[in-house]
């Protein structure tokens, strides 16, 4: 076990890396020169003036020199300072993380528990009216991007009833429950469609083994056929998607969060490419990655609990 | 009776003939009867009709009773207490049986056994250090050890019928006889009655009180053990006996049977295993042949019974 979680650390660490240089890289080839916007606008510009904010930001220097000095001091935590706003981006992110961790975390436990609940009614009901409602409707819901569910969501549940507020995070538990409903909702609902199918699919699968015939043919109820044989075996592929659908949806926030007008990574990271403040797009993205890589390596390292057979084959 | 099945047909869509056809057998109770055939014949479809499982999509006509109770009209709870209570089988593939990522213990318990019967069984069964088993996992156990885990399953709450599906087949000879013995006394300890499933001829004969043999969905004949194996009557059971070794004094000729088993998607207006059979006639090929009842009580069906079977003189002895 040792080894194989330092085998994976030393994989984490290697994406990682391949992915802040190709962050940089991105932002660095984005249109657009960020030392025009930090010399004040294009009204009072001149090329003294333009080459000495280069000179500032070091954004004179070639790109893997400008690339080392950020790698470097992000190793220290020292993420640079915002060019909008000034402040230290390890601040501005600190202030912000919080709520996305928060959307992300509701989102998360919504469509764990209404596509995985929904995709064992389909199995459990399958070839049915359940089944085929189920498959309908998630289908549905997959098709609507999130930014046309979230306007929907808001003219209903927000203008039209006023059961939930449009915008905002809210203060205290359930004030953020009840701000973040509507777009951890329309974030969810995308989800839904896939997590619900491969719910559905691995408990087909798991189904038709052998032992659950055999558990059958010895008259165990089948409400723990489903649960301790045909669930139970099904949980790989189960918990898999959900935690790289919930890595995922890290980067779904940019556009929930900004529908919805919260102060959160996504919409800090819009503002950011809209300005050109590349620390701050930057530090971002890292951090995106960073979650969606963190997620995925604990997916993996949780697997081997699942099934005894892998978790035997991995220390002999 | 313990178990009837009676005139069992058994379809299902996208086949030329029927799983089971007009299949009929009965086992009293403390009875050994064997079930004999090569694969594909139907002796599994017959053994799990006696607990209500059908084929997928499947259509039945006939009956299956079992202590009394119609178990092809029984659904929903009645049919899962029937499962639960008073049939049990041991299945053909005891790695595939067991769900591989739950315990031994788990196995036995949800099969109704408490915690101290499931220890005391998996000590019957004649595993050593049952409390560690009860801990372990399948993929932890041999073949042989996962095989009496299966059969104290099914002993886990005393059933009336025992069904064991090639329950041997898959074993060294050492732990298959320990097996077949234990089996017996168990039979005999719970008065219990046993469907014996097997291809070995052999090894019916010598274990069972009576013997069916199947072929292409039918029972084409039904004997005590040792007049099958003294007398078959049906060509196939000559045939099976023919090609399988023996032990003995004079030395033996093993002559297959030509052909292969017939598919699902073969039809037969007459006698199934006209193709193959030594002693068939044009006619048997059109006729379907009805069972005879012969002079020692045993059944058998084919149309050349009283011409095909050679007088007892003119055959060496096995």
């Amino acid at each position: 076990m040792p080894v194989r979680i330092a085998r994976r650390l030393a994989g984490f660490l290697a994406t990682l890396f391949a992915a802040s240089f190709v962050i940089f890289v991105a932002v660095y080839a984005a249109p657009g020169d960020p030392a025009v916007f930090l010399a004040g606008g294009r009204d009072k510009l001149t090329p003294e003036r333009l080459a000495a904010v280069r000179a500032q930001y070091h954004l004179d220097e070639p790109l893997v020199v400008q690339y080392g000095r950020w790698l470097g001091d992000s190793l220290h935590f020292d993420l640079g300072r915002s060019f909008q706003y000034s402040d230290q981006v390890a601040d501005l992110i600190a202030a912000r993380l919080p709520t996305t961790v928060q959307l992300v975390a509701y989102a998360t436990l919504l469509f764990v528990v209404l596509g995985v609940g929904a995709g064992i009614l389909a199995a459990v009901r399958e070839g049915s009216w359940v089944d085929s409602a189920v498959v309908g409707t998630t289908t549905l819901a997959a098709s609507v991007p999130s930014f046309v569910a979230a306007i929907a969501l808001v003219s209903l549940f927000g203008v039209r009833l006023g059961w939930f507020p449009v915008t905002g995070s809210g203060t205290g538990f359930a004030g953020t429950l009840h701000h973040l409903t509507l777009p951890a909702l329309s974030l969810a609902l995308g989800a839904l469609a896939v997590i619900s199918r491969v719910t559905r699919q691995a408990m087909a699968d798991a189904a038709a083994s052998d032992h659950v015939e055999a558990a059958r043919a010895s008259g165990i109820p089948e409400r723990n056929i489903v649960r301790r044989h045909v669930l139970r075996n099904a949980l790989g592929p189960i918990i898999t998607m959900c935690g790289l659908v919930a890595a995922g949806m890290f980067a779904g926030t940019v556009v929930v969060e900004t529908a919805f007008g919260i102060s959160g990574i996504g919409s800090l990271l819009v503002g950011a490419i809209n300005a050109h403040d590349f620390p701050v797009a930057q530090a971002v993205l890292l951090l995106m990655v960073t979650g969606y890589v963190l997620v995925t390596t604990v997916v993996d390292l949780v697997h081997p609990l699942l099934d005894p057979r892998v978790r035997k084959a991995r220390t002999a | 009776m313990l178990l009837t099945i009676d005139r069992l047909t058994v379809e299902v869509p996208g086949t030329a003939r029927p799983l089971l056809d007009e299949v009929a057998l009965h086992i009293a109770e403390g009875e050994v009867v064997g079930l004999v055939g090569e694969s594909g014949s139907g002796k599994s479809t017959t053994a799990k009709a006696a607990l209500g499982l059908l084929p997928a999509g499947a259509t039945a006509s006939g009956s299956v009773h079992v202590a009394g109770a119609d178990v092809l009209s029984l659904t929903g709870e009645e049919l899962r207490r029937h499962r639960a209570r008073t049939v049990s089988m041991v299945h053909q593939d005891p790695r595939a049986a067991l769900n591989p990522v739950r315990r031994i213990g788990d196995f036995l318990l949800e099969r109704g056994a408490d915690r101290t019967r499931a220890v005391e069984l998996l000590a019957a069964v004649g595993l050593s250090d049952p409390e560690r088993r009860m801990r372990q996992r399948p993929h932890e156990l041999s073949g042989g050890m996962l095989q009496r885990v299966v059969i104290a399953g099914a002993l886990a709450t005393p059933p009336r019928l025992l069904l064991a599906d090639e329950a041997t087949s898959a074993l060294d000879v050492t732990t298959q006889a320990e097996i077949l013995a234990l089996l017996r006394t168990l039979r005999a300890e719970h008065g219990a009655g046993l469907l014996f499933i097997t291809h070995d001829l052999h090894l019916a004969a010598a274990y069972c009180d009576r013997v069916y043999v199947m072929y292409a969905g039918r029972v084409v004949e039904e004997r005590t053990a040792a007049a099958l194996f003294a007398d078959p009557a049906h060509p196939y059971t000559r045939g099976l006996l023919a090609c399988s070794p023996t032990l003995g004094d004079t030395p033996r000729r093993i002559e297959p049977i030509p052909g292969k088993p017939p598919s699902l998607s073969d039809a037969f207006p007459g006698c199934p295993f006209t193709a193959r059979c030594p002693d068939a006639q044009p006619d048997c090929s059109s006729r379907h042949p009805a069972a005879v009842t012969l002079p020692d009580g045993g059944t058998a069906a084919c149309h050349r019974i009283p011409a095909a079977v050679p007088a007892p003189a003119e055959r060496t002895a096995p």
